[in-house]
């Protein structure tokens, strides 16, 4: 009976952490377009509710009754399971994401901030994230389609090189936290915003951004969908609920990644003045999240896309061998520190 | 609940989020039309239809950005371990982990200069 209980409590705490990273995808993509629409002198969706404010919802149900195309040629188990292999590691990335510090009560049970904090947190999402690179990959190649082929070369391409520099510039607050464990390292932090990692890791934090944007395929690292060239790259031939899953899944990694850099570099949940830690804190930890995706959306607005050579070439000369001098600088300061 | 961190709720998780893709596509299945004919299930090739499949050759560089790959995430994976203990390690974890990065960038310039990361 004890055990049973168990599973149903951890069931209803995945649903809570999925519905809300469900909505906040949904919302998300309401908001690029309205952010973008107020940065290029447009209003955005205006029909659907106030605003806008249904849109996501309208969306939803289109590509839900949309007809889902498999075309001929295809390799259709890969072509149907890709989309899924896309989305599930983007989801479950987020089991051990700290949202805050105090349990939220229901009745008589309580849902930890955390869904479980296992000691190798970030290494945990990043090899998963590693997995949906696969998705990508599998679903250009099944596609049949030329664009489709480049678009999933490419970005398995850009995502394997922009992975090392991502991985390297962790290993300064990991370095520093002397943990894995997501939780840990937020409770390395506290305070006040001087001990968040960003100040000791400026360059990491840098490094860390630049490569979460490569790895999520957003602007102005999208290659792998540009639509001057490869019409929408590796989801050309995808329609209907498959090609929302894609959607899904950029959107859901975008915010995994920021919530990795508020995690590792911008102190969790932790207010950055000790006299403001009367405002709960996950709003500490939503609102640094929110200010990280405004920024990528913000850069979409703002800055070309770059040229795949130049792609490849910034990650392997000039961020690969950044990421490695920060963590050499980062390990002999810190030794003679602690000396 | 028990106190102890658990690797259970990631495996549910992970079958939640394969049930959820799963049954939403099912349930698509009954609800949205289908009438498929020869036009329409041709691959996307800017209006013509396709000359020859498209899984052709591609360029080897991708395989060797790959190979590159394999090499530096091995690194990555070595400093994990060291950077959480690095404190109890001591200066003879430091120097042994600069002389291995150091191995490292001599295999890494050498690729450099013979062109692995020009792509054109």
């Amino acid at each position: 009976m004890d055990t049973v209980f168990q599973i149903v409590f951890i069931l209803v705490h995945i649903a809570i952490i999925m519905g809300g990273v469900l909505l906040h995808v949904a919302y998300l993509t309401l908001a690029e377009r309205k952010i973008l629409g107020d940065m290029q002198d447009r209003l955005g969706p205006m029909e659907v509710g106030w605003h806008g404010i249904l849109q996501p919802i309208a969306d939803g149900i289109k590509l839900f009754f949309k007809e889902d195309i498999i075309p001929s040629g295809t390799n259709k188990i890969i072509f149907s399971a890709a989309p899924i292999l896309s989305l599930v590691p983007a989801l479950i990335g987020f089991a051990v994401v700290p949202f805050g510090r105090d349990s939220l009560h229901i009745g008589n049970v309580t849902f930890a901030p955390v869904l479980t904090d296992i000691n190798i947190g970030i290494l945990y999402i990043l090899a998963f994230a590693s997995l949906g690179a696969y998705g990508v990959l599998l679903g250009g190649w099944a596609s049949n389609s030329k664009y489709s082929l480049l678009g999933g070369l490419r970005s398995a391409a850009q995502v394997i090189s922009y992975e090392l520099p991502l991985g390297l510039a962790l290993v300064g607050p990991i370095l520093l936290s002397q943990s894995l464990s997501m939780v840990s390292m937020t409770d390395a932090q506290g305070g006040g915003f001087w001990n968040w990692f960003v100040i000791v890791q400026p360059i990491g934090f840098v490094i860390y951004v630049i490569c979460a944007l490569a790895e999520t395929n957003r602007l102005p690292f999208d290659l792998p969908e540009a639509e001057s060239e490869l019409v929408a790259g590796f989801f050309t031939e995808y329609s209907g609920m498959r090609f929302a899953f894609y959607f899904l899944a950029e959107y859901a990694n975008m915010i995994l990644v920021s919530s990795i850099a508020t995690v590792a570099f911008l102190g969790g949940w932790h207010a950055p003045f000790p006299f403001l830690e009367f405002i709960p804190p996950i709003f500490w930890f939503m609102g640094k999240v929110y200010a990280l995706l405004f920024f990528f959306i913000w850069l979409r607005a703002t800055v070309p896309r770059l040229r795949f050579d130049q792609l490849m070439g910034f990650s392997w000369k000039i961020m690969l061998p950044l990421a490695l001098a920060n963590i050499l600088v980062t390990s002999i300061v810190a030794y003679f520190v602690r000396q | 609940m028990s106190s102890a961190p658990s690797y259970l709720p990631i495996l549910i998780f992970i079958f939640v989020a394969l049930g959820f893709g799963t049954v939403s596509l099912l349930a698509g299945r009954v609800l949205r039309p289908r009438a498929p004919y020869q036009e329409k299930l041709y691959p996307y090739e800017s209006g013509i239809h396709p000359l020859t499949d498209a899984r052709q050759t591609f360029p080897l560089r991708y395989y060797i950005t790959a190979m590159l790959f394999v090499i530096f995430d091995i690194e990555v994976v070595f400093l994990y371990p060291w950077a959480v203990s690095f404190y109890q390690l001591g200066g003879v974890a430091l120097l042994s982990m600069l002389f291995f990065i150091g191995i490292l960038l001599v295999g890494f310039f050498y690729a450099w200069q013979k062109g692995a990361f020009v792509w054109d």
